[in-house]
């Protein structure tokens, strides 16, 4: 077949759709997003009748795919790495449950933090749930790996966590498919009780869960993506896991390393192996594109054995993505780095964009707030958290979703008052429903502006489930009607919006205040998609 | 045969069009590639670059190493200077010299020209202003590209036929706007080469 030039995330996506896969669920989040948006644009997959859903959040989405498995079915749920806490809950007890039909999760991280708030390791969330962790090199082998993952899922009847990071997620390359495999027929788990977890089952199933690590290490060890190539200097021994491998034969002619090289894929780490290795070389140094996994597991805590190089002793810097060049340092190679930056050259934030409706609405809410001293705006993720810079400097905290409202009311409840929450619409919906309904319930004294521009942002504007439904959750929630008030974020409403904003951060209770205009982005690509459909329509005519 | 090159820009601008043009070329002309974009939070407004590497042999690592690259193509003078650490000490540093003025302390005009025209290899170029000359302020990437095409060791020819494939379905008239986009930025670098060899 011919080689397609596909993102990472693409090559997922399109392994899904080859490999049988029957439902996709996510909640958009960089750099996780294209993989389900592929299969959503995908004509091969409609006419295949895949489903491809955004859930209201990452839990949603993880429960949604869970129960497709349960169905028999393989599914697929994707998420950025923070979405993993999210969806932490069902994914933990998954792997308790076990899977019927195939069940990949995949967890994409963002080392470096190019968008996110940290840069957690979703291996380690793998390890903690005792599941089998796939974590691809290249766009090839995160195609190849959803088969193989769909393959492993169904042999071992448990989920399997696919841990992918930013660079590999958004880095194009070719990749060549294989045949489409047909999905699988409904099938129910043969044991009925098989996803019932009161204790007395769920003590069985977890006896079972760990009886069948030795099996998964076994797996690994057989693996096709763990494998060693062996070399002649074995003063260093090499372990490379995913991408770190391309980072470290980058590095030499012809891509050959003198060392023996171990290269890591699939997990549970595989034993034997690593011992192997261990045993044969003088000293041990570990590439791990994210954090020191399989290096603290090899130092132990009293690190008495050989020496270890990697993240833990500075060899590699302890945070932050690999790159080809921190790979040469901790080789003890030079640094081919080039010129310096010169000094007139200065940071460029991202920022809003040109007519975003959150531009006016933190000017007025600024405004709104200028009798009060500062420090007392609690935010979310989202494009508003740009709020954060200048000119606005409008917000104090961006933690998780949905924290802008609760921690609005933490402070309220210790006494800061006036107390604002800044939340999307998609957020709201998102993780922000739970916290209004606490705040309500203790009648808290807090201002929560939904910033309501209709669609997930940040993301590249996905659709937002909150859509036409954000006032009827609020009232429902038990937030006073009257207190419910809509605004329109333009200059020309600016006195009555700003009336009403003061008069709302006045009350004495929980009010809503929800900014509504469209998202500048999707608005121009609605209209353009418009202004084509009428162009060929004319044409037809 | 390898050219590893960083493209370089504000979000917005479009550095993709410059990499899909490019892409296509190579993939045509039977090369392997990899390309590494950036997504999300950065695009708004803030400095984009994307990691473009050819090669007729596999290629290991999405990044570019420091110090390494070929080429550094730019759509703003200030940000091909911010990827500086990434060209090799023989690369070039082809830049629009148009400014995208979007922050507070953007420096002083003068100065940045003066620091570009300091770099050993560099095309520097109006790109926006030739575009508008030729009717097709939107082809501005296109005349960046251009300028770019004597340093890609890819068949001239082959990155036509890439407008070509790119712009089909947009009609005749954008194909030749963008070829004649990406010509008249190849006559400006054939130009400066000459004087720069003199
Ligand atoms: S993408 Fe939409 S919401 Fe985000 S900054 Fe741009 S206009 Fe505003």
């Amino acid at each position: 077949m011919q080689k397609l030039l596909l993102l990472g995330d693409e090559a997922i996506a399109q392994g899904g759709i080859d490999a049988g896969m029957s439902g996709i669920y996510a909640y958009p989040g960089t750099p996780s997003t294209e993989i389900t948006e592929y299969v959503m644009h995908s004509k091969e997959a409609k006419s295949l009748n895949i489903t491809a859903a955004w859930g209201a959040n990452e839990k949603t989405a993880m429960e949604t795919a869970l129960g497709m498995s349960y169905a028999g079915k393989r599914a697929m749920v994707c998420m950025k790495h923070v979405g993993l806490n999210v969806a932490a809950d069902a994914f933990v007890n998954s792997a308790i449950t076990g899977a019927n039909g195939g069940l990949i999760v995949v967890a994409a991280d963002d080392p470096s933090m190019h968008s996110s708030q940290n840069e957690q390791d979703s291996r380690f969330f793998g390890k903690f749930a005792l599941m089998p962790i796939l974590e691809p090199g290249n766009q090839q082998e995160a195609y190849d790996m959803v088969h193989y993952g769909f393959e492993l899922s169904e042999k071992f009847r448990i989920p399997v966590l696919m841990r992918i990071t930013t660079r590999l997620a958004h880095s194009r390359s070719g990749v060549e498919r294989r045949e489409i495999r047909k999905q699988n027929d409904l099938k129910l788990p043969e044991n009925l009780k098989q996803f019932i977890l009161l204790p007395a089952n769920a003590r069985r199933q977890y006896k079972h869960l760990l009886s069948n690590q030795s099996a998964f290490i076994d797996s690994s060890e057989k693996s096709p993506f763990n494998y060693l190539i062996d070399n002649p200097d074995k003063k260093l021994g090499i372990i490379a896991c995913g991408l770190a491998y391309n980072y470290l034969i980058e590095n030499f002619e012809d891509h050959h390393v003198p060392h023996p090289v171990l290269r890591i894929g699939q997990y549970p780490v595989p034993e034997q192996m690593i011992n192997n290795l261990y045993e044969s070389c003088d000293t041990i140094l570990v590439l791990e594109d994210g954090a020191p996994l399989i290096e603290e597991l090899l130092r132990g805590l009293l690190n008495k054995g050989k020496t270890i190089k990697g993240r833990l002793d500075g060899t590699v810097p302890r945070d932050g993505e690999l790159n080809p060049n921190i790979v040469a340092v901790a080789m003890g190679m030079t640094d081919t780095r080039g010129r310096d930056i010169p000094s007139l050259v200065t940071s460029r934030p991202p920022s809003l964009c040109k007519g975003c409706p959150h531009i006016y609405s933190y000017n007025a809410l600024n405004e709104a707030l200028s009798e009060f001293y500062k420090g007392r705006v609690f935010s979310d993720i989202g494009c508003y958290t740009l709020g954060a810079l200048e000119p606005f400097d409008a917000i104090n905290s961006c933690v998780d979703m949905g924290a802008s409202i609760t921690m609005a009311k933490g402070a309220a409840d210790a006494g800061l008052l006036p107390s604002v929450a800044v939340i999307g619409d998609s957020t709201f919906t998102h993780s922000g429903m739970t916290g209004l309904l606490d705040a309500v319930n203790a009648n808290s004294s807090i201002t929560v502006m939904i910033l309501d521009n209709g669609t997930t942002g940040m993301t590249g504007g996905q659709d937002s489930a909150a859509v036409g439904k954000i006032e009827n959750i609020c009232e429902a929630l038990g937030v006073h009607k009257d207190h419910i008030r809509i605004l329109n974020p333009l200059q020309k409403y600016h006195e009555e919006n700003l009336a009403i904003m003061k008069e709302e951060i006045a009350y004495q209770g929980v009010s809503v205040i929800i900014p509504r205009r469209e998202c500048i982005q999707t608005l121009t690509r609605r209209m353009r998609e418009e202004k084509k459909k009428q162009a060929t329509e004319k044409a037809e005519a | 045969m390898k050219k590893d090159i960083i493209l370089a820009g504000v979000g917005g601008q479009g550095i993709l069009s410059i990499a899909a043009t490019i892409g296509t070329a190579a993939l045509n002309a039977g090369l392997h590639l990899k390309q590494a974009e950036v997504h999300g939070m950065s695009q708004r407004g803030g400095d984009v670059q994307s990691n473009l590497r050819i090669s007729d042999r596999d290629i290991a690592s999405d990044l570019i190493p420091f110090g390494k690259a070929d080429m550094i193509i730019s759509v703003e003078p200030m940000e091909s200077l911010r990827y500086l650490p990434m060209l090799s000490p023989e690369g070039w540093l082809i830049t629009n010299t148009k400014p995208y003025i979007n922050i507070r302390n953007y420096p002083e005009m003068d100065k940045l020209l003066a620091e570009i025209e300091s770099q050993p290899r560099h095309i520097s170029l109006d790109a926006d202003e030739i575009a508008r000359e030729l009717g097709s302020p939107k082809s501005a990437n296109m005349v960046i590209l251009g300028a770019a095409s004597p340093f890609l060791d890819i068949e001239y020819k082959e990155l036509q036929e890439a407008i070509r494939n790119i712009f089909r379905k947009k009609g005749d008239d954008v194909i030749q706007v963008n070829l004649d986009a990406l010509q008249a930025g190849r006559d400006v670098a054939e130009k400066q080469i000459k004087l720069s060899l003199k």
